[in-house]
């Protein structure tokens, strides 16, 4: 049996040990050890999800899931719908806690993006519960409920439109008291798919010769807006999420392969493209928006 | 307008997203839906309206519209019946615009180069998407007087060929030319008429 060991703290910035894990293995049985996770945001709950699901395909079985049944990171994985989710993916070596956690700060909880309903389901509840996390917590107008819904379904779409396979989104809003001394919201979305390479590779390959790869397939979409569609006015979503996180002075982060791009802010130290990362599938976006001070954005 | 025909065509948007997805807000949001809807304006054009057409796209109920839907239900549609195979001769006025749509409309219109006459939930119509200053003039000219002849062109206080935007705009189909007496409406005025 293979054990990838989950890192402590499950996020997005330590997603890439759990991919660098799970290309290790070969066809043996998978075992997630996650006794020792102390803290996970949206970025890592969707991540641990992916990476089951992407061990399952390999395995052709669903793979074992151990976590501590008792104290904080359970009642916020059960808080945050991880064990719904979960379900369809491993085995679960704890019975699920009740769902007794009642914090306010989350906006979505993770939630299988499939079909075009589902994504108007995320739209809806959002709609219902986005208001006043935005506005009391991070400072954010009334009118950004649409811009932020307008956001989610953009991004929830990709995994409809070009990922052909299962994907989930969540997103919460946390304090980074130490990061960046201010409220943050994180939304992720993965799915186990195509991936941006395979994606765009029977439309645009060609052009770019030996070039292309995981990181000029994410710069072709990320910067300039190709698409496998020929449909001139696609390409369109991306593009108008980097502008509105730039308008707020968040993150956008696109993982996808062995790349990862991204915008980023002065306050972000990230770099903006990454290369020769632990292959995984699919493509995993990541947005951080920061509490505006002050005023509203 | 008794001496020529065109059949006024109202369509609640808000009502067709709700009847293509179960659901209770009207969001008008993913592609899918987007292409439902616009199937769906497109089947009422062409069973209920004669070749000449007004249609009232009625936004007013719409919650929320997302950059996919609003290629879907505004771009491509003016695309369509701005076509020279288009299948009936037809114009168009969004109405119940709210300022949180105007960003995804603006960004699909500006991305194919178009233009849509649009009545905003306050305030007077206006033209959205991409105008040359000389159309807009002409056009606000046009849209503070209702109608004009050929020959009013002349006092148009426009720096520009006064002509050739309001030919512009009549090719645009933001305007519309009676083919019988050559007189320009704006689409306001036609709205109220045929109201």
């Amino acid at each position: 049996m293979q054990i990838i060991p989950v890192p402590g703290n499950l996020e997005i910035s330590t997603f890439d040990q759990l991919a660098g894990e799970l290309v290790k293995g070969g066809e043996e049985k998978v075992l997630f050890d996650a006794r020792h996770l102390r803290w996970v945001d949206p970025g890592g709950i969707v991540g641990l999800l992916a990476a089951g699901a992407y061990a399952r395909e390999l395995q052709g079985a669903p793979p074992r899931l151990q976590l501590v049944e008792a104290g904080d990171v359970a009642t916020y994985l059960a808080r945050m719908n991880f064990f719904e989710a979960a379900e369809s993916i491993f085995e679960l070596d704890i019975k699920p806690p009740r769902r007794s956690w009642s914090g306010s700060d989350v906006l979505l909880e993770v939630t299988p993006i499939t079909t075009n309903t589902d994504v108007h389901a995320v739209v809806d509840r959002v709609q219902k519960q986005a208001g006043t996390i935005l506005s009391r917590t991070l400072n954010y107008p009334a009118s950004a409920v649409v811009q932020f819904s307008v956001i989610l379904s953009e991004v929830c779409q990709n995994i409809i439109e070009h990922a052909e396979a299962p994907g989930w989104v969540a997103a919460q809003a946390y304090n980074w008291a130490k990061r960046l001394g201010r409220q943050v919201l994180t939304i992720s979305v993965m799915d186990v798919g195509k991936g941006f390479r395979g994606s765009l590779a029977d439309t645009h390959a060609a052009r770019f010769g030996d070039r292309w790869g995981d990181a000029t397939a994410l710069e072709a979409a990320f910067i300039h807006g190709l698409t496998r569609f020929p449909d001139s006015g696609r390409g369109q979503g991306i593009q108008q999420i980097r502008k509105q996180v730039r308008r707020w002075d968040g993150t956008i982060s696109i993982r996808s392969g062995t790349a990862r791009i991204a915008d980023v802010p002065e306050w972000d130290e990230a770099p903006p493209l990454e290369e020769h990362l632990p292959a995984f599938p699919g493509a995993q976006i990541h947005i951080v928006l920061p509490a505006q001070e002050g005023g509203h954005a | 307008m008794p001496e020529f025909g065109i059949d006024p065509v109202s369509i609640d948007v808000g009502h067709l997203v709700r009847r293509n997805v179960a659901s209770l807000y009207s969001s008008l949001v993913t592609r899918p839906t987007g292409q439902a809807v616009r199937l769906a304006i497109e089947n009422v054009l062409a069973e209920e309206a004669g070749p000449f057409s007004l249609s009232i796209i009625d936004l007013s109920q719409v919650t929320i519209i997302d950059f996919s839907c609003a290629d879907e239900v505004v771009a491509k549609l003016l695309l369509r019946y701005l076509a020279e195979e288009r299948p009936k001769d037809a114009f168009f006025v969004f109405r119940g615009l709210k300022e949180l749509h105007r960003g995804p409309i603006e960004v699909v219109l500006k991305r194919q180069s178009l233009a849509t006459v649009a009545e905003m939930e306050e305030g007077p119509f206006q033209l959205m998407g991409v105008v040359s200053a000389e159309e807009e003039e002409v056009w606000r000219f046009l849209e503070e007087r209702g109608a004009l002849a050929e020959s009013d062109l002349g006092n148009v206080p426009s720096a520009g060929d006064a002509n050739h935007a309001m030919a512009l705009l009549v090719q645009r189909r933001l305007v519309f030319r009676n083919p019988l007496t050559g007189e320009f409406r704006a689409l306001s005025s036609l709205m109220q008429d045929l109201a």
